[in-house]
């Protein structure tokens, strides 16, 4: 009994337990250098766009292990467009964002009409969009650069040279104090939290949590968000894109996990004739997973063009299978139904990890494009000999 | 006397908690059409796939010999090997394919890395020209009826060279006709040297073909019949099938109070979602009232489960007619959220299939068709889920160590519990049970009928179909018969017994049967 409750842990656990091996593994490999301040800035930045998208990915996955092949074409549709607005149209930023996330939620919900209602294999719609959006991108842009000068934009989704939350509280010298105070004010917001959870279960006679795994996992998590801080603490702050990211997956991390219509994306890819036949409208579901797709991609789409302060029509390339590859890394399953935001944040900060640790440590690009891939592949096989193996 | 081909001795085959067969012994000759009888459930399909192979040697304890040796059939491939095949109850066709790829899919002509087509279709005309079409082989399976496709598989065996023919229910999905042609090209065959065990619910069917007919019941060969030597008549075939004594398997039920009409459905007909000229329910009335349970009888496919999930929200069928009244008003479910909301409640036949979330665990099953219960503005409280997971399982006296145990690895019996946890909690007024203890052993269907009393008592209305005739018989206040598609009786708990029911079934496609032939 207690070593079946030990190997669940183990299952449970198995993604972190990597990420912590890679994360010694890299330390080794780079000197240390990977956990300076300025490389665990870059690394949240540079992946900010792979959280969003990923997040949006899991929900499709979840469905029953459909994709969305299109989200880099969207990404780069929706920030060619946006530049135009910015830039040729002269549009202010506030209406230009909202314009963006509508339009994105429209292609979105063009190919989840055909995916949900006429039940068109995702994979084949949304391999049309990528060349449909991909193709537009180039029309909208002339299949020229467009420079996105708009420096409040850049400031408020950027990545680029200067893109922090300001320091109001500190001297600019020294620690930044937002970093410190946001750390912990979330910290004593997570014990809070914590500690309320298991009194009131306690005041309505639920089953308690094991007091040692709950605590044990609340300062495990507290020194996680202490030590990010702490690092971003030293070197400029809080990159404003780390914001966007933070808002995407604590709200989706709350759908998933505690609303009614994220229990319906579950339960659709467990069995979805179970599901009609529960009274769920099954479509619907599939229909609200690729429109929020569409949605978080032009959120993506911005921050990409922010970070780089421009408009290509190339942008956006691979995004798909960075962001698919996440979902599964982070222990979504293949055939849908499992997998979890926070697994899926675990997953893209492995990747982003590989990639940046091998970069620091001069590998050659084709050989990361390869340990990637074998991650990837590890990854499911993992899932699918574990799923079996409960069986 | 003609020479045994086929012998199976001592057969037993258990399946986890359950022993489907238990010392079966049959023989067959050479050169005879030897037909398997008994209930559903009784084991004739599980003894027919021991002997192809679909239950490898060595998973059951007995002996099959087969032209004087002993066979240790590992695949369905070394049975065929030997000329033994099998058609089974659905068809194994490929759709999109010609019937000429069919017949030879898997046995395929010419080189491996070269099909001669040529070859394929010549003998595939041959092949079912014997079975009396006069289609192209090249004519796509989808473009065929269902009666022409089961004389494909027919001619399929033929091609594999079989020496000996079995057939699991293979009149189960055709019209008079077709199966008329169908049983007598069995005889055309049996002139030819072809020998043939037959599985049929379909007595009139099995005493016109059949020169012995094997009882089985609850995994035991009962007896053996003669043709010539002993009386073939259906009654004589039906007592052999039911004569099982009925101890005390069901609780008593004293003092519920059947009270009003709860729901009642008039005229109710329902077209097949693909075939749609295809009536699957025919003009059928019944109503349940409160208080009250009412069994729907009948054998497999007759369109009980169709009728079911198409009164369940319209989850079955298109052109759907009839009228549907809940508490005598009369209401239209558009869907199954609908159904739910008017405290309907439909309890799956196939929980695996279309019941449970296998994935999840007992608490998130339990809540499913009732999330809103435990949640409020869209969003769970997860506590109070847990704690409605906990009290269906002291309820129905589930076996799991947690209720966030997946669902997928519980017993038959528990995971039905759970099933029907899910839709108590859905606090339904009217239940429809499609074969609630199907595949659970019998400690579990005695819990499981003690719900349903439980159920009724509290005023609830509770439909069950169940193939299984002393469950109807001792349950059910009520019973209706429904045979294709139609109501073909209706018996009150006094007047109803085993035999009543089978002749109700067996008059209804009798008729029919008469006015093909004449």
């Amino acid at each position: 009994m207690d070593k079946a409750k030990l190997k669940v842990g183990i299952q449970k656990y198995t993604m972190i337990i990597v990420l912590v091996l890679v994360m010694l593994f890299f330390t080794w490999g780079t000197e240390g250098k990977i956990l300076l301040p300025q490389n665990i800035t870059n690394l949240i930045s540079q992946n900010a766009y792979v959280f969003v998208l990923a997040t949006g990915m899991l929900l499709c996955i979840l469905t029953g292990g459909n994709i969305d092949l299109s989200v880099g074409s969207v990404v780069c549709f929706v920030g060619a467009v946006g530049g135009v607005m910015m830039e040729n149209m002269k549009l202010p930023i506030g209406i230009a964002v909202i314009l963006m996330l509508i339009l994105g939620a429209l292609i979105g919900a063009w190919q989840a009409f055909w995916i949900a209602f006429l039940r068109i294999p995702p994979f084949i719609v949304t391999l049309s969009g990528m060349l449909v959006f991909r193709g537009l991108s180039n029309i909208v842009l002339g299949g020229k650069t467009l420079p996105i000068k708009s420096e409040m934009f850049v400031q408020l989704f950027g990545g680029g040279a200067n893109c922090y939350v300001p320091d109001f509280l500190g001297s600019g010298e020294g620690l930044n104090m937002v970093a410190m105070g946001v750390g912990t004010i979330a910290c004593v917001l997570f014990i809070l939290m914590t500690v309320r959870g298991d009194l009131n279960r306690r005041k309505k006679g639920y089953e308690t949590e094991n007091p040692v795994a709950m605590y044990g996992k609340m300062i495990v998590i507290c020194a996680v968000i202490l030590f990010v801080t702490w690092k971003l603490a030293q070197h400029k702050g809080i990159p404003t894109s780390l914001v966007w990211v933070l808002l995407v997956v604590l709200v989706y991390g709350y759908i998933t996990s505690k609303t009614t219509v994220g229990r319906y994306f579950y339960a659709v890819g467990g069995n979805e004739k179970a599901t009609k036949l529960s009274g769920i409208n099954t479509n619907m579901v599939y229909f609200i997973a690729y429109t929020n797709m569409g949605f978080l991609a032009a959120l993506a789409g911005m921050l990409t063009i922010a970070r780089m302060t421009s408009a290509q029509p190339t942008y956006g390339q691979n995004y798909e299978m960075d962001a698919i590859g996440s979902c599964f890394i982070g222990g979504a399953s293949a055939y849908g139904g499992v997998g979890t935001v926070p697994g899926v944040i675990i997953g893209a900060v492995l990747m982003g990890i590989i990639n940046q640790g091998m970069s620091i440590m001069g590998t050659d690009q084709n050989m990361q494009k390869v340990v990637k891939g074998l991650v990837l592949l590890a990854a499911v096989i993992f899932d699918v000999v574990s799923k079996k193996k409960s069986e | 006397m003609a020479k045994i081909l086929l012998e199976m001795k001592n057969i037993t085959k258990t399946f986890p908690g359950v022993k489907a067969l238990d010392n079966v012994n049959l023989q067959v000759e050479e050169g005879e059409i030897h037909a398997l009888v008994g209930e559903n459930g009784a084991g004739k399909s599980t003894l027919m796939n021991v002997l192809s192979g679909v239950y490898p040697y060595g998973s059951y304890e007995g002996d099959i010999i087969y032209k004087g040796e002993v066979c240790k059939f590992q695949t369905i491939r070394q049975s065929e090997e030997k000329g033994i095949v099998i058609i089974h109850q659905e068809l194994a066709l490929v759709p999109y394919m010609t019937i000429g790829e069919n017949l030879f899919l898997g046995n395929e002509r010419g080189k491996k890395a070269a099909i001669n087509w040529d070859e394929t279709y010549g003998m595939a005309d041959q092949y079912i020209r014997q079975v009396g079409l006069t289609e192209s082989s090249r004519t796509l399976i989808k473009d065929i009826g269902v009666g022409k496709q089961q004389l494909v598989e027919i001619a399929k065996a033929l091609a594999k060279n079989a020496k000996l023919l079995i057939l699991d229910e293979p009149t189960s999905s055709l019209n008079e006709q077709d199966s008329q042609a169908l049983l007598d090209l069995l005889l055309k065959f049996k002139k030819e040297g072809m020998t043939c065990i037959i599985i049929s619910h379909k007595l009139n069917e099995v005493s016109y073909v059949a020169d012995k007919i094997t009882v089985i019941r609850d995994g035991s060969t009962i007896e053996t019949l003669k043709k010539g030597v002993d009386d073939f008549s259906e009654d004589r075939i039906i007592k052999g099938m039911v004569g099982r004594e009925i101890a005390d398997r069901f609780p008593k039920r004293p003092g519920v109070k059947i009270g009003e009409t709860a729901l009642e459905v008039k005229n109710w007909t329902v077209h097949h979602p693909v075939y749609s000229e295809r009536k699957v329910v025919d003009n059928v009335s019944f109503k349940v009232r409160k208080g009250e349970v009412v069994g729907i009888s009948g054998l497999m496919g007759a369109g009980r489960t169709e009728l079911a999930k198409s009164i369940f929200g319209k989850s079955y069928g298109t052109n759907i007619s009839g009228s549907l009244y809940l508490n005598g008003k009369e209401a239209h479910l558009k869907n199954a959220r609908d159904a739910i909301r008017h405290k309907i409640a439909y309890v799956t036949e196939d929980r695996k299939g279309d019941g449970l979330i296998l994935s999840n665990p007992i608490r998130i099953n339990t809540t499913l068709a009732n999330l809103d219960a435990v949640s409020s503005r869209g969003v769970i409280d997860r506590d109070k889920e847990y704690s409605v997971a906990v009290e269906y399982k002291k309820k129905l006296n589930t076996k799991c160590p947690t209720v966030e145990q997946n669902v997928g690895n519980l017993s038959g019996g528990n995971q039905q519990k759970v099933l029907l946890a899910k839709w108590m909690f859905a606090d339904p007024d009217v239940l429809i049970l499609d074969e609630p203890t199907r595949g659970i052993d019998v400690g579990a269907k005695y819990e499981i009928y003690c719900i349903i009393n439980d159920l009724v008592a509290a005023g609830k209305s509770v439909i069950m179909i169940s193939s299984e005739l002393p469950e109807v018989l001792g349950m059910s206040d009520r019973i209706y018969v429904m045979n294709e598609g139609k109501i073909a009786g209706e018996l009150s708990k006094e007047e109803a017994t085993q035999e009543k029911i089978m002749a109700c079934i067996l008059r209804s496609s009798g008729k029919k049967t008469g006015k093909a032939n004449a």
